[in-house]
């Protein structure tokens, strides 16, 4: 018997079932059988010409058979048979091309990963806050992973004094706006990519219409108020949150999903203006950010492709001194002004001000 | 074996540079108490005038968050680690 996979769309066929099995030498065979078990099967996945519909992918332990074999495909009694509709409105073809097969070929040949997965990463839609030091590895990474949609807040322009950490901008780029550096550096890593520019400084006024086109937020940016407006804006929209700091020679990251606490959590307020010096005041390791930003491309992966236990409940710190790892717990707060049981913040807020910071400070990406 | 205090960047001046320094005592107050005699000063960098923690910084006992368990009275033992962090904003 061989395992075959349903999609949740055929198995009002199935009565419900997720995984049949059925008899069958090749995938002919296997439609015809499946056919007279679950009536209505063929028609489902064969157009009147009798080969797949366009809008469904079949996979063969994780493999998607080729146009080629079709139909003839041969088949052994210990396979596993996916069939995949196409995602709706998802990014790109719908099967892969003969350059994205070899693209992220080293990428699908991974079980956890697969075509399946792959899909699931072209039909994802990632927002970092910021193109700075955390943002560029983290969307160099995603973008290379195949992430179908990049989107990049920011408002700044490239600085010759960003270019020791900020792998996303290049010489060339100085005085050009971030979002638009990011976007050539990213298509030109991967034309795959959809990338969007959003090229406001992010505020209390935008960040809900900005953030809630997304799946997932990676947090690059580099202020407080940003921290407080983005951690608040995901958890309204109940957005998962991909969080990463960094200060001298000191990183952390972790991962807030909804439900499961969150930036306020951990820090329920803000130093005071000037108690914590930025990276522009106290400096940065040029190479930190690569190691935080690249933590945070992992978990986005992770969370995509449903895949390994996520970064949640766990503050993950950085010492790149001592070179060490350590980790530290994060509960959800029921206290919590924005995420407990009887949140007081229930729309987003002048960030800041509660930040106690002048009115003309900038807002940054 | 006493303590050991993991002291974040930020406050790495307030005890003469330190990454890791030893404090002793039963509870963490305790601890930050001892380091204060040496390095005056250090406290009132964690806590604020009420004597509470300043609520951007966190301190754990090991991996637990002292909000969690007794706050500023939490127990510690020899061999404990309490680590000190404050929130950072860097990431441009």
């Amino acid at each position: 018997m061989v395992a075959v996979y349903v999609p949740t769309s055929l198995r009002r066929l199935t009565n419900g079932q997720a995984k049949v099995e059925v008899d069958g030498d090749t995938l002919d065979m296997l439609i015809q059988n499946l056919e007279l078990k679950y009536p209505g099967f063929r028609q489902a996945l064969l157009d009147e010409g009798g080969g797949f519909h366009r809008f469904v992918n079949v996979y063969i332990n994780n493999r998607e058979v080729s146009d080629e074999v079709g139909m003839a495909t041969p088949i052994g009694k210990d396979d596993e048979v996916a069939f995949v509709p196409a995602i709706a409105g998802g990014a790109g073809p719908l099967r892969f091309t003969p350059e994205q097969v070899k693209r992220y070929q080293r990428q699908i040949i991974l079980p956890e990963v697969g075509p399946v997965g792959q899909r699931k990463l072209l039909a994802a839609k990632v927002l970092c806050v910021g193109a700075g030091g955390l943002g560029s590895p983290a969307a160099l990474y995603l973008a290379a992973a195949g992430v179908g949609t990049l989107g990049i807040v920011d408002f700044d322009t490239v600085d010759l004094s960003n270019l020791h950490r900020q792998l996303l901008h290049g010489h060339k780029d100085i005085g050009r706006l971030k979002t638009e550096s990011a976007r050539d550096t990213l298509r030109d890593r991967n034309p795959d990519v959809n990338v969007v520019l959003h090229n406001v400084p992010l505020t209390s006024e935008n960040a809900l219409e900005i953030i809630g086109q997304y799946d997932i937020v990676v947090n690059g940016s580099d202020n407080f108020p940003t921290r407080y407006l983005v951690n608040d804006a995901c958890v309204l929209l109940k957005k998962p949150l991909v969080d990463g700091g960094m200060f001298k020679f000191d990183g952390q990251a972790t991962v807030f999903l909804p439900g499961k606490g969150c930036y306020r959590c951990l820090f329920p307020a803000p130093p005071p203006p000037g108690a914590a010096p930025s990276c522009a005041e106290a400096g940065v390791l040029g190479a930190l950010p690569g190691v935080i930003g690249a933590i945070q491309a992992v978990e986005t992966m992770k969370l995509i492709l449903g895949i390994g236990e996520p970064l949640v409940n766990r503050l993950l710190l950085f010492d790149a001194l001592a070179m060490e790892f350590r980790e530290v717990k994060i509960r959800r707060d029921p206290e919590c002004p924005v995420c407990g049981d009887n949140p007081t913040i229930t729309q987003l807020i002048d960030y800041v001000e509660f930040c106690g910071l002048p009115r003309e400070s900038a807002l940054i990406g | 074996m006493p303590v050991q205090v993991r002291v974040p960047p930020l406050l790495r001046e307030a005890v003469g540079g330190a990454r890791v320094i030893e404090g002793h005592g039963d509870t963490v107050d305790a601890v930050l108490w001892d380091i204060e005699r040496r390095h005056p000063g250090f406290r009132q960098r964690l806590l604020d005038e009420e004597g509470a923690l300043r609520r951007f910084v966190n301190v754990y006992v090991n991996d637990e968050d002292i909000r969690y368990l007794n706050k500023l009275a939490t127990p510690v033992r020899d061999g404990d680690t309490v680590s000190i962090l404050p929130s950072v904003a860097g990431g441009g």
